[in-house]
């Protein structure tokens, strides 16, 4: 093992903007971040913000429409992971609004409005980029305490 | 699908087990599943049991307070049981607990909602 050295890596995906694939999305980022030896804990919190930014992007952005495309991408920096989650659908018109806790733009779809709260909850960094008509962007960073540490 | 419902009738309570993953994908088949047991049976009030629910994002809160809703309309209660840490988490950041009791077991719950109906 290289100790001390940052290590890096990345990957990226993208999919049809289907309800099927929010699990899918969560299990392919938890199989790329198991290299950093996450606890449980961090592995689900991963895991919930994945599928709360696919989730968002396939009911708001693509407003259910399959054709959309959601994309993924992940970095790992020494023991930092970044996630970008993006897609190209119809972008938030009031940004502050969209991040107030409950507050939802489909209460027919009986959301809970909790799925931002949750992102920047979870995670150490939150960001969202949104343009009216092009798209919505997502970027999250978090530090996983490897478990490794606790055999130094 | 990555979930599956168990429902059980215990007088005018509706018991149901959830295991696996609730999300956006899974959610309105639980959401038909719910309304649908709790239309035909006389139900009054309701537990969930989440022993085996190993996964559940916001669409799960959307879920559990819509039923919520549901079930308070009709003058009843609902409680949750046996809920595991990472689901707690999810449950507690939402204040889900300001409106609903918790419980340690099915056993807690059931004794929980009679002693207050």
């Amino acid at each position: 093992m290289s100790e001390g050295r940052a290590q890096h890596n990345f990957m990226s995906l993208q999919f049809a903007a289907k309800s099927e694939n929010e699990s899918f999305a969560r299990v392919a980022v938890a199989a790329f971040i198991s290299q950093m030896d996450p606890n449980m804990d961090e592995l689900n919190d991963l895991k919930t913000v994945v599928s709360e930014a696919v989730t968002n992007s396939i009911i708001h952005g693509y407003d259910s429409d399959p054709e959309g495309v959601v994309k993924i991408e992940a970095s790992i920096d020494g023991d930092m992971i970044t996630l970008r989650i993006e897609d190209s659908g119809h972008g938030i018109e009031d940004l502050e609004m969209a991040k107030q806790p409950l507050y939802t733009s489909k209460p027919e779809l009986e959301r809970s409005g909790m799925g931002f709260t949750i992102m920047e909850n979870f995670m150490d960094e939150f960001e969202v980029v949104s343009e009216p008509g092009s798209g919505t962007s997502i970027k999250m960073k978090k530090r996983i305490e490897s478990k490794k540490a606790l055999y130094n | 699908m990555n979930l599956h419902v168990d429902m059980e009738h215990h007088r005018h309570v509706l018991i149901v087990r959830l295991s696996g993953e609730l999300d956006h994908h899974t959610a309105d088949h639980v959401r038909m599943q719910l309304d649908e047991a709790i239309q035909r049976r006389q139900t009054e009030h309701l537990v969930l049991s989440l022993k085996d629910l190993d996964f559940m994002d916001s669409s799960g809160l959307g879920v559990i307070l819509g039923r919520y809703k549901f079930i308070k309309q009709k003058g009843g209660k609902m409680a949750v049981c046996d809920v595991k840490p990472q689901v707690y988490r999810l449950l507690d950041m939402s204040g889900l607990f300001k409106i609903m009791p918790i419980y340690e077991n099915e056993g807690t719950a059931l004794s929980g909602l009679e002693v207050v109906s």
